[in-house]
């Protein structure tokens, strides 16, 4: 028992680590900034594209979507940032994150929105025309804003999901929260420092998984 | 040069590709067998844990609910790192194949056992008195009436999150599981050339994106029909 306490949960080492983490802990946060809007953004030009006219369009779109949510988000983040310097494009490892994750999100955003789209009746957007209003008008002003709300658990989730993918981006050396608490566990051979920021994680990220699952029961009741 | 062979000599390389095909095959087996082994675990866990909830018992089921909201907040890296580094200090001793199978088993039993207990909620009281009431048997009830509309709700979700935490085999490689991606990064180190991570990056595709499609199929079968 003690053995295990002087391994998680050494408060000593939890103290002396707390700077450099919280450090990481910024650096996470900056990421989720970037990433967090560059997903939601990309996933809803990919949900708008698909209902396109264009044939074509919509089967590039699907095929993308369909790699872009077989490939791990690690193997792509590692092919980024270790494979295309070979290539002749060498990014920062932030710059590798961000790429990585905008393409892998917008799959995934893609989707949800795709799902709440297509949830909004066509009466709906019938209505909106008939009243005078333009398709971008019916789109901004009556689809969209019901679409997201329809799906609004899916993507509060996805969001968290978000944010646990970007303790990924400490395999390619980007200070963030678990590469600053790793750092400090092979200086320290203790656990403590990773204990530590999974306790800063779980305070982040509780609440928005509580909420999750109460706007989840509500629409569902 | 011109630019054709470049891409092809830094992407596709020939003599690479043949060298390091069987690593890559042999990192398809392992991330194949982890990866089910997951699924079984994780799903068979994740349905006790939703069967026990239903009992209602009120410490355990405080404590499943604790569990299922800590396994959704924390990212697997953390997990995965947590366990391989810590656990030996404490006297357990995992090879690194079975921390990450134990880590991805309980993530998925966490989400899996949240989506059952969506599904039995999902189904009301109210179902089951009409159904009987009208004349059928307890079996055909639970057949025609309570299973197909909990289904509809379970397996979407499931099949989502199940493919989403068995990519999460990739994770393998920070702590040495000679899979896929370990097999894909070591071969580029040695090589000195992308051709062996684009090889890795084709491997999950011919992996997963069956899977993906069967998933999207899946998904639109049992859907409601939309009015």
């Amino acid at each position: 028992m003690e053995a295990i306490l002087r391994q998680f949960f050494d408060v000593d080492i939890m103290v002396q680590a707390a700077p450099l983490i919280l450090r990481g802990l910024g650096m996470t946060l900056l990421v989720c900034a970037a990433v967090v809007p560059l997903g939601l953004a990309g996933g809803l030009v990919v949900a708008l594209a698909g209902s396109a006219r264009s044939r074509g369009v919509r089967f590039i779109l699907a095929l993308l979507t369909d790699v872009l949510r077989a490939v791990p988000p690690l193997v792509l983040l590692i092919f980024v940032h270790a494979g295309l310097p070979f290539a002749g494009l060498r990014l920062s490892p932030f710059a590798s994150v961000c790429v990585a994750f905008f393409l892998n999100n917008s799959a995934y955003y893609g989707e949800i929105y795709r799902a709440g789209l297509d949830s909004v009746g066509a009466g709906q957007r019938e209505a909106a025309r008939s009243t005078g209003l333009t398709a971008w008008q019916t789109m901004a002003y009556v689809v969209i804003p019901q679409a997201v709300r329809n799906v609004l658990p899916d993507l509060v989730s996805n969001t968290v999901e978000v944010v646990k993918l970007t303790s990924l981006a400490s395999v390619v050396a980007l200070p963030e929260m678990l590469y600053s608490a790793d750092m400090a566990r092979s200086l320290t051979y203790n656990s403590s420092p990773i204990m530590f920021a999974a306790l800063v994680y779980l305070t982040l990220l509780w609440p928005v998984v509580r909420l999750v699952s109460r706007l989840e029961h509500r629409v569902g009741e | 040069m011109d630019k054709n062979t470049l891409f092809i000599d830094t992407f596709f390389k020939p003599e690479l590709i043949v060298r390091y095909l069987p690593d890559i095959l042999k990192g398809m087996v392992v991330t194949t067998e982890i990866a089910m082994l997951v699924v079984v675990t994780g799903i068979s866990l994740g349905l006790v844990l939703a069967f026990v909830r239903s009992l209602r018992l009120p410490i355990v089921n405080v404590a499943i609910v604790v569990f299922v909201d800590v396994a959704r907040a924390l990212p697997p890296l953390v997990l995965v790192l947590i366990v391989y580094f810590g656990l030996p200090n404490v006297g357990i001793l995992l090879p690194s194949y079975a921390v990450l199978w134990l880590v991805l088993s309980l993530l998925l039993a966490a989400f899996a056992e949240e989506i059952f207990w969506a599904g039995i909620l999902s189904v009301r009281k109210g179902q089951w008195e009409a159904a009987r009431s009208t004349g059928l048997t307890y079996s055909q009830a639970l057949l025609h009436v309570i299973l197909p509309q909990a289904v509809r709700l379970t397996v979407p979700p499931l099949t989502n999150r199940t493919i989403a935490i068995t990519k999460n085999t990739a994770l393998g490689t920070v702590i040495g599981v000679p899979e896929i991606l370990n097999q894909a990064t070591t071969a580029e180190s040695f090589s000195f050339n992308a051709t062996p991570l684009m090889m890795g990056a084709i491997a999950y595709l011919v992996l997963f994106v069956p899977v993906v499609v069967a998933g999207r199929y899946i998904e639109t079968r049992f859907a409601w029909r939309r009015v």
